[in-house]
């Protein structure tokens, strides 16, 4: 019947792996076969180097931030230009690196493969979406040349509309453009992992990976229109006087923050959703086990994204929304958790009594267990109406979302670029260099936002370029801390680079792992199977993996 | 064999379907039929999106309205309801023809087709040219919100018994809330109706070309569910902007 079988590899084959002759990289040659492609794997691969430079510029501004931060005199830059600063390193990070980080790199790349597919749904409408990718990254870097915006990422009304005289329109265009890209992102995965799945590979066979990130896109395109339409107002407000946030003409600034957080809030989870289908993947193929409580975590994902969407009012507790109102979004908040919880307890149960192995990627992966968990909990804090009043606006809400974000989000990128390195490119990183690196970043991760949780406590507002000297001692340690962890974010930029010409030749499956990528050459062929496969085993099946490792292994021919 | 993945040969999958592969059909997809459920399916998923961005603004025109109601009914009563009921009845026609397009791409009838496409595009255009003319009559009457907005005519004619009697002056300022929101909400459907009728010129084109003579009419199709939904925002706007607010006792 059939005439070829894909059979999971169960001997190391890195000994004697070649490289395959024909690939998707060299299948066509030349900057324009790049630039109009419509192979995920290749727009994958756009998205990868565009997001790493803008990560990098978002970065310099954080650098900036923590340089001036560095003695309680405002002696580096004045306050405005320190306004612009963290306004920069706001949008970069949220709108163009940890929005699009997981899902437009690893998620183009993978989720065809993962489900059989030969492509995702709409190739050219992924390839457009880079493209709105990059026009919104530009208009990003003209507000920047222009001379910075100094609203701060949240565009808070009025101070955007009527007092600050910065780029704000130019970069409201930026985010709206870059909210195409990620809603057609979003739009894509949906319909691709409704129709295109391989025969056999149903909804409860897919990895978790898949699965996160379909919760995450449902948030794209059910949030980003909302964003959508509240920065056209707050453009049009701008450009021609009309006065649907202004108070003197009867608007409402607390509509705008409605508007604002119903998309931004719900952000978060877009962001971190699929940074937490990589844990899963990771977490199961370095235990040898399939994840336990498989439905649970497919459903929390799924419980995260619908509770997602009742709890941004928790931005407005002390912006004047009724007690009754704030009581309901507190509770809704702390609901959240339930969800986030089940992830980490079923992550620790698979762990248990696994066959646990230490790779980078599993690095990253514990780090992002015991970072997310921290940034997690402080949240219930936050959540917690009483709580909330005393620490917000100050450190404390700003190591909190980094925690979540830079701790939970970048761990989780992190892990996956190396995890799917060598399918994606072909080869393997160094080892022992790539495990200094992930421990440098956690080093310097916990010294940057550890000080900031105590800052926040003791009351640092957020946003000020001044502070009073006792502040400093924590202060300096934190840019300390930055520093390390600049250095561990280089570290990975050079070594991957060097790999991709001097890396060991990785083999189709160097982690002997059980997932439909990892049955196809590495890299993969442009159009993934020759042949599209039949799907009979339930995901992570390392079990029968590991019985089948004793005998030979048969092949349908 | 229970754990190895088997691969199905792509002509095997045609067999079962009895499949006639067309020029149209994309080579990652298995069958023409996965194919027109897949653009389906995202014209849908991409609706929703729309429902989501026009959902922010009817989201602010109810609380607003609930705010300054004396306002809004003094506003409302100035639009013109002749002209926003033919535009209603204009789009519907429009609608029906574009239905009809639809029935006849199924049927594989070409000229037909055409005819349909052509009939809608003019009710599409007859629609934009009286909401242009509204758009004019608002401009004469300083109806416009900004610097000239004149809010001398505003009266509120049944919240005060038989007398007609101007709002007080700071709710007469709030129709000016009401007048942006006409015109967010207005223009953001005409804008969707002046992108809708570029489409059309580009599917009229197609059809008399022949392209969705042969069986392959997810294009006409997914437009007809894009020019549906315009026609859907429509009926919302036209009873919440025109008509609910009249008479409020």
């Amino acid at each position: 019947m059939s005439a070829s079988t894909y059979t999971i590899v169960n001997l190391p084959d890195q000994a004697t792996a070649t490289m395959p002759k024909r690939h998707y990289i060299n299948n066509e040659h030349g900057l324009l076969s790049w630039l109009f492609t419509a192979d995920h794997k290749r727009i994958a691969m756009l998205y990868l180097m565009s997001i790493t430079f803008f990560f990098f510029i978002g970065g310099a501004f954080a650098g900036l931030i923590r340089l001036e931060l560095l003695t309680p005199q405002p002696d580096l830059v004045a306050s405005d230009t320190y306004n612009k600063f963290f306004t920069m390193h706001g949008i970069v990070m949220i709108f163009l690196f940890l929005v699009p980080s997981v899902p437009a790199t690893l998620g183009n790349f993978l989720i065809p493969i993962m489900l059989g597919a030969k492509d995702l749904a709409f190739p050219k409408i992924n390839l457009l979406s880079w493209y709105l990718y990059m026009a919104g990254g530009m208009f990003t870097l003209a507000a920047l040349v222009l001379g910075g915006v100094d609203t701060g990422w949240t565009f808070t009304t009025p101070l955007s509309t009527h007092y600050l005289n910065t780029h704000v329109v130019t970069a409201a265009t930026a985010i709206f453009i870059a909210g195409f890209s990620s809603i057609f992102t979003g739009l894509n995965f949906i319909v691709t992992i409704h129709r295109m799945r391989a025969p056999g590979m149903t909804w409860f066979r897919m990895p978790l990976f898949v699965w996160a990130n379909y919760a995450a896109s449902v948030l794209m395109v059910l949030g980003t229109p909302v964003l959508a339409i509240a920065i056209v107002l707050v453009a049009l407000e701008r450009l021609i006087g009309i006065g649907v946030f202004d108070p003197t003409k009867g608007g409402d600034p607390l509509l705008f923050q409605h508007l604002f957080w119903f998309y931004s809030h719900p952000a978060v989870y877009i962001m971190i959703l699929p940074g937490m289908g990589v844990i899963s993947e990771v977490i199961s193929t370095f235990s040898r086990k399939r994840v336990f409580g498989y439905t649970a975590v497919a459903f929390s994902s799924v419980a995260i994204a619908v509770f997602g969407f009742f709890v941004w009012a928790h931005h407005m507790f002390i912006m004047g929304v009724s007690n009754y109102s704030a009581l309901v979004f507190s509770l809704l908040t702390m609901l959240v958790a339930v969800p986030s919880a089940i992830k980490i307890f079923n992550w620790a149960f698979t762990l248990q009594k696994g066959s646990i192995t230490f790779e980078t990627p599993m690095l990253y992966a514990f780090g992002f267990m015991g970072l997310f968990t921290i940034g997690g909990l402080t949240g219930v804090f936050l959540g917690s109406l009483g709580m909330d009043i005393h620490l917000t606006e100050t450190y404390f809400i700003v190591a909190h979302f980094h925690f979540v974000m830079v701790g939970g989000m970048l761990m989780a990128f992190l892990a996956g670029i190396h995890f799917w390195w060598p399918k994606m490119t072909g080869r393997m990183y160094p080892e022992s260099m790539s495990k200094l690196a992930a421990v440098v970043t956690f080093i310097g991760f916990n010294l940057t936002f550890l000080p900031q949780f105590i800052l926040g406590y003791l009351g640092m507002p957020r946003r000020y370029h001044a502070y009073p000297q006792e502040y400093q001692v924590l202060n300096v340690l934190s840019t300390a801390g930055a520093t390390v962890l600049g250095v561990g974010y280089l570290l990975p930029m050079l070594y991957l680079a060097w790999s991709l010409k001097y890396g060991e030749i990785a083999g189709d499956n160097p982690w002997q792992a059980t997932g439909l990528e990892w049955q196809i050459q590495s890299p993969p062929l442009t159009e993934n199977f020759t042949e599209i496969p039949v799907v009979d085993y339930e995901a992570y099946d390392y079990e029968w993996l590991a019985n089948k490792t004793e005998h030979e292994v048969t092949t349908v021919g | 064999m229970a754990n190895t993945i088997a691969a199905h040969h792509d002509a095997e999958l045609h067999e079962e379907h009895e499949h006639v592969v067309l020029p149209q059909h994309r080579h990652h997809f298995e069958t023409e039929e996965q194919q027109r459920e897949a653009g389906s399916f995202g014209m849908w998923l991409f609706l929703l999106t729309e429902i989501m961005f026009f959902g922010g603004m009817f989201f602010a025109y109810l609380l607003y309205r609930n705010w300054y109601y004396p306002a809004f009914v003094a506003a409302s009563n100035q639009l013109n309801v002749p002209e926003g009921t033919a535009n209603t009845v204009i789009l519907i026609t429009s609608g029906f023809f574009m239905a009809l397009g639809v029935w006849a791409a199924e049927v594989r009838k070409k000229g037909l087709l055409v005819v349909f496409l052509i009939l809608t595009t003019i009710f599409g255009f007859a629609f934009l040219g009286v909401k242009a003319d509204e758009y004019h009559e608002k401009w004469e009457k300083h109806h416009i919100p900004g610097a000239s907005f004149d809010v001398k005519e505003f009266i509120n004619p049944a919240a005060y018994g038989l007398h007609e009697e101007p709002l007080a002056p700071d709710m007469a300022q709030k129709t000016q809330v009401f007048f942006f929101l006409y015109f967010a909400m207005t223009g953001m459907h005409a804008l969707h109706m002046i992108i809708g009728l570029a489409l059309l010129f580009w599917l009229t084109w197609r059809a008399h070309k022949g392209d969705f003579s042969s069986g392959y009419v997810a294009p006409i199709e997914n437009f007809g569910l894009y020019w549906h939904f315009v026609d859907i925002v429509w009926l919302f706007l036209f009873p919440l902007l025109y008509l609910i607010n009249r008479h409020p006792l």
